[in-house]
Parts: C-alpha cells; structure tokens; sequence
C-alpha cells in the first residue's frame, strides 16, 4: 500500500505535540495536548486508508475515484468521542480552578507519601547518629532531642493534611514535568501565609 | 435468539434516555426504570449465556452488512458468562445505592444525574463484552470510559476532580493507543473484524504481528491495571462514592482482562508474549499485594489487592492452555463478584464507623455482627480458604501452572502460594484492627448514634428532604421535622454515622456475598461450563463460522 507522506508526517508531528502538551501539569494544556494528539491519531487513521479492496458502498464506480469510506467513518466516531471528551476535561478543568485555584493536576498521594517519608527518614537517621555519637547526653539535650523528632513527625502529618486538601503544585513547569521536587516540601512546610494559591505565593518566592 | 444478542445494550441506552426525560421531576419513576431496566438485562443475559453454551455462538450484523462493512455483535460462552455475572452485580449495586440514597438526594448534584450515568456504564458494559470488531469495541470502552468519568466526578468535590483528572487523562491516552492500533491494524488488513482478522493476521509478517498484538495488549493492560500500568488506580478509586468504586473495581478492570482473553486466543492464538505476560503477572501480583500490606486506608488497600489479584487472570491468559483458561474465567467470574463485595462492605464500614481508615476503627465486630460477618466472609474469599470460590479459581490455575511445568510457570505458581498467603495476612490485617480489637477511645463519640429515633430510617420512600450520603461529605440522617439550625448543625459535621444501616444496603451486600458463596456450591456447572469455554476459545473455528456466516 502506499501513504501519502505528508500525511503521515503532519500526523507524527501533530502527535508529538500533543504527547509533550499531555506531560505537562495545567489541566488546559493537557487538553490542548488531548485535542492535537487526537487530530493527529485521526490523520493515522486517513492514512491507513490504502490496498483495503474495492469501494464498498459505491459499486460501479471507477476505483481510482474513491477512497475507502471506512476509516472515514472510524475517524468521525473518534473525533465525536474526542469532543465529549475534551468538553468534560474542559468543564474539570474550570471545576478544579474553582476549588483550588490553580486548573493544576496534583502528584500521585503514594509518590509524594514515599519521598517525604525517605526524607524524614533520613532526617531521623542522622539526628540519632548525632545524638548518638556525643558523650552522655544530658537532660536538656534528650529533651531537645524529643523535641527534633516531635517536629519530624508533625512535619509527616502536615503534609499528610495538605495532601488531603490537594494543593501541590510548585509552579515552576520544569519541577512539575518532571515530577515531585523534594526543595517543595520544605517550602510548604513554612509557608503559613494563605495557600489558597500556593502558585502565584511560590512562583514570587522562586 | 440472535435477534436478543443487541438488547443487553439497547435496553439501558433507551432508559438512558427516559430517565433522563423525566429524572428531575419523578424520581420514583427513575429509580423503578433502572431497577426494571437492569433486571431485565440480567434475564437476557441468562438466556443468552444458555443459548451460547447450546447452539455455538450467536452473532448478529447490525443493518444487515456483511462483515468488513457492518457492526458485528456477538455472543458465546464467555461472553455470556461475563454478560451475567456482571448484570447480576450492577444490579445488587444498583439496590445498595438506592439504599445510600445518594442517587437522587444529594445536595452537591443537583440534576439527578447517577441513574443515567449509571446505565449508560451498564450499556457500555455489555457492549463491550458483545463487541465483534475492534472499533466497536473501542466504542463501547468510550461509552464505559464517559460514564465513569461522571460517576467518578460526582458532585464535584475536591479530592474527586484530583482523583478524576488522572483517570481521564489516562483514559484518553489509552484512547488514543488503541486508535493508532486500530489504524495499524486496518493498515495492515483493510478489516477490523475479529473473525476476518483472526483469518488475516497469520499471513502478515511476524514484526506486524507482534506490533499489533503489543499495542493491543499495552491498551487492555492499561483498563486492566496490570502492574507497571497500574499506578492510576489507586489514586482514583478510592475518592469516589462507594458504590461507583465497587462497580468500577468489579467490572471496568475486568472489561480489560476480558479483552485480553478475546485478542490472544481468537487474533494471536500462538501464544508469543506468554513469558512477557507471566513475568508482568508475578509483578502485578507480588507488587500490588506488597502495596495492599503497607496501605492503612481500606478503600487503598482493596484497590492494592484488585491490582495484585489481576495478575493471576493474566497468569492465565499467559499459560494460555485449555485449563489456564478455565482457571482464569473462573477466577475473573469469581473476583469481580468478591471485590465489588469487599467495596460495598467498605462503604458499610465507612457508614458505620466514620471513616475507612483502619488506625481509627475498631470494635466493629461487637458493634455491627452483621457487617463483621458480610466482610469475613468475602474476605476469606479472596485470600482463597479452600472451600470458597477463590480457592477453586486459584487451584485450577495452579494446577495449569504444574501441568505447563516450564520454569516461569513454577516461578508463578510460587508467586500466586506467596501473594494468596499476603492476601491472607492483609485481610486478618484489616479484621484484627476494624473488626475484633476493642474500639479505641473516641470511638464512641465518633460512633454516636445521630439518627433522631423517627421515621428517617427507611430510605427509600422519604420525600426530597432526606439528607445525602456519599463518599467523604456524609450527613447522618435528620429528622424530616426538624428545624433549620438541627439540619444545619448536622450537615457541618463532616462525617456522621448511623447505628442502624439502611436494609437495601445491606441486602445488596449479602445478595453479591450469597452470590460468591453460590460459585462455591455450583462450583462443578461453573468449572465445567468455564471448561467448555475455554475449549471454544481455543477452538476459534465456531465463532469465525458464525460470523463469517458458513
């Protein structure tokens, strides 16, 4: 079969695009990402129009007149379903901006329980070593000691509490391309102030 | 009787579509056409699977086109074993929510919203499992997919758009993954009917194959959550309300693992990724219940070992003989029976008890004997104690393992002994710290009774003034005659519970346990009648026959 190769190079172009857009965090370049990427998934499906036999619904006709219609029709259902669906993305988006303030798409609850709990962790780790290490230690220093740990266990449920309302995002696109930037904790952990819109507090802060 | 083959999808688009004409007004009337609709359904569904086990296949081309032009529908033995089972379920949950009353009472949706919903995801459902070509079937995952992403949503809340935004957007690149295979695949044969692709595929090349068959598998795995394709459904299932997450863990991954069964057997019948698929089987098993152990939230935990215990289906598809079929259709029959059950118990517990989390409950076995009982049982099931289902799917896909006896198979059939006993160990887990340690302090203040003593219990037939309950904003009942301030006061508790739990729901809950209890004493017609399946799918020649029409 032969492909027209302007078609099939628009198609891996536009579908491109539209996987780059879909990585990325705000809800609306997702659904751009979702538009391209599925215009593009629809020129493929154009493009597979090829040695499919005769002309089905046209009998008589000469063939190098007519294309084959199925992919046609597959194409058309693909693109109603597209526009269900991109209209239900559009309206979360909007709901997601009216919650929280941002239209962002927030970590996984796991990724983030895992990093902050390696990190605590480590913090943990170290501080026993410290403490550890010295000659016996007093009464003031076991109690500074407590006090430490206490602040590493409230620092857990903090961030279990800011989970549960949802709000993470960092706002710089790279960091929440790529994934949870541990620099992000550490900076909620202190910011007291209102994060209802912890984007515009923390793109000023960085 | 090929004439009935469309209605298990026609009958709950045309309520659709009566339900949503008067929805908002009789609400009774909505509640009356969904449980009739899906009753109905479940009848056909019957019949159905009784005239696939007698006469072969029964297929029907939709307006007459031959194959390479029409819709195809088909039913056989597998399809029909699925169509009932999931009928039955949809409908024990259908009940169980009339009995939350969150299906029309709830204040954060005001259109009446989840009856539509909810049968478009049955019609959706059933096509699905009918589907005879691959954009009918990518069709009916589209209608599924729509109708669970508004189910998911419900209401609107926070946690729900997170949770919903990744499903969509999963959704949709799985969407479009299997649009490209679909486009591959009419490249490459100009068809995308199953029975002239299952004649097609063997002529092609054996790269075009194997592309085909990864891009289709990588499609199904993704619905299914087969392990390394399975970090979005934890983090979505558990937000939704209770019903729409047992519906969801019961059918929609299992719609994937049945996909699965219908492309390796009828389009690719020789088995060349059985060791890809059994090495992502183990994954999917030892992972997933790894990540149930460390979970402290029931409704995590349950969505952890729905992923692990995807794996021994696909350990079936993998060995791919005639008993590892049967195993796996026994055992996909028999999970989505227990883990809807164990989601509806979940939600139970959450009424009662406040919340799901487990470091918080306690003393439930005293409290609620009926609820510890719907739970052990169920669970017990799924752990696979030997007279129960579970034990009999398991069994019967260790024994294909042992029979296969390569190295990988050994490997798995030590794998499925491992993750059986963590599954133990995870539900003696939950029972220990839920159900039998006393109930830890200010669980009683929790636990208070808020029900006010009158009429507010029986849910069902209360007028519009009722309060809501789903998922995380739950409100105890009020009295109807109370005043505004007493309403108010309640709803600004953020979870309540009530003593007494509304009889549908728990009926619901005991019908799907007697339902997988029911597996157990029939398990000779199940094993034989999964048996008979299987042979049929490895057979291929009577369904390409009857679609093909010779």
């Amino acid at each position: 079969m032969t492909v027209s190769a302007s078609l099939l190079a628009t198609a891996v172009v536009l579908c491109a695009v539209g996987g780059v857009l879909m990585l990325t965090r705000p809800l609306t370049r997702i659904l751009l990402g979702a538009v391209i990427l599925s215009n593009g998934v629809n020129l493929l499906i154009l493009a597979s129009t090829g040695a499919a036999g005769a002309a089905p619904l046209l009998y008589g006709v000469d063939l190098d007149l007519v294309t084959d219609p199925l992919p046609q029709a597959i194409a058309l259902t693909a693109i109603v379903i597209t526009l269900g669906t991109t209209a239900f993305l559009l309206s979360m988006a909007y709901r997601s901006h009216q919650i929280t303030g941002t239209d962002e798409v927030h970590d996984d609850l796991e990724d983030r329980r895992i990093v902050l709990r390696a990190e605590v962790l480590g913090e943990r780790a170290q501080l026993r070593e410290a403490f550890r290490s010295g000659a016996e230690p007093t009464a003031d220093e076991r109690e500074r000691y407590r006090e430490e740990r206490r602040r590493l266990r409230d620092r857990l449920r903090a961030d279990r509490a800011r989970q549960a309302r949802g709000r993470d995002a960092s706002g710089d696109l790279w960091n929440d391309v790529i994934g949870a930037d541990p620099e992000d904790y550490e900076r909620d952990g202190d910011a007291k102030a209102d994060d209802r819109y912890p984007r515009d507090e923390r793109g000023a802060a960085g | 009787m090929n004439a009935l083959v469309p209605l298990p999808v026609l009958l709950p688009l045309c309520a659709t579509g009566i339900s949503l004409t008067f929805g908002t007004r009789m609400q009774r009337f909505q509640r009356f056409i969904s449980v009739a609709v899906l009753t109905a359904v479940l009848g056909l569904s019957i019949t159905l699977m009784i005239a696939a086990d007698r006469q072969g296949p029964l297929s029907v081309h939709l307006g007459d086109f031959a194959p390479p032009l029409g819709i195809t529908l088909v039913a056989d033995r597998l399809s029909g074993l699925m169509l009932t089972v999931s009928s039955a379920v949809t409908l024990c949950v259908l009940i169980y929510s009339l009995g939350q009353g969150m299906t029309d009472r709830d204040r954060e949706t005001p259109l009446a919203v989840f009856h539509p919903a909810y049968l478009i995801l049955v019609a959706g459902v059933s096509c699905t499992f009918l589907a005879g070509d691959l954009v009918n079937l990518f069709v009916s995952f589209e209608i599924m997919l729509v109708a669970s992403f508004v189910l998911l949503t419900l209401g609107g809340t926070g946690p729900r758009m997170r949770a919903g935004s990744t499903y969509v957007i999963i959704s949709l690149v799985s969407s479009m993954l299997f649009l490209i295979a679909i486009a591959m695949t009419y490249a490459a044969l100009g068809t995308v009917n199953f029975a002239q692709l299952a004649e097609g595929l063997p002529k092609l090349s054996i790269g075009v194959q194997t592309l085909i068959q990864a891009m289709l598998i990588t499609v199904f795995a993704i619905k299914a959550a087969v392990f390394p394709l399975a970090a979005w459904l934890p983090d979505s299932y558990p937000t939704a309300p209770a019903p729409v997450t047992a519906v969801f863990a019961g059918l929609l991954t299992k719609v994937g693992v049945y996909c699965m069964m219908r492309t390796e057997t009828l389009l690719f019948p020789g088995n060349r990724i059985g060791d890809l698929l059994m090495a992502v089987a183990l994954a999917s098993m030892v992972i997933g219940i790894l990540g149930a152990v460390a979970q402290t939230d029931l409704k995590r935990l349950l969505s952890f070992t729905l992923i692990s215990h995807i794996g021994f289906m696909v350990f079936g598809i993998g060995l791919a003989t005639r008993d590892a079929y049967g195993g796996a259709i026994v055992y996909v029959v028999h999970h989505i029976t227990v883990q809807t059950t164990l989601f509806l118990v979940a939600g139970l517990i959450e009424r009662r008890g406040g919340t799901t989390e487990l470091t918080r409950l306690g003393g439930l076995a005293k409290a609620a004997p009926v609820l510890a009982l719907l739970f052990f049982v169920p669970a017990m099931n799924l752990a696979g104690i030997p007279p129960l289902s579970g034990f009999i799917g398991k069994l019967g896909l260790m024994r294909a393992g042992v029979a296969d006896g390569s190295t990988w198979a050994w490997v798995l059939v030590a794998g499925s002994v491992v993750t059986s006993l963590l599954t133990l160990y995870v539900v003696a887990k939950v029972w220990n710290l839920a159900f039998w340690r006393a109930a830890p302090p200010g669980q009683a203040e929790t636990g208070t009774v808020l029900e006010s003593g009158d009429d507010s219990d029986d849910d069902i037939d209360e007028g519009p003034d009722g309060l809501p309950g789903t998922g995380d904003e739950r409100v105890a009942p009020a009295p109807a005659t109370a005043g505004g301030p007493v309403a108010a006061k309640l709803r600004e508790k953020a979870v309540t519970t009530t003593s007494r739990l509304p009889w549908p729901m728990t009926a619901a809950t005991a019908a799907t346990v007697v339902l997988a209890l029911a597996f157990t004493v029939f398990a000779g017609p199940l094993a034989a009648y999964t048996d008979r399946s299987a042979v049929e799918l490895l057979e291929r020649t009577p369904y390409i026959e009857e679609v093909l029409g010779r």
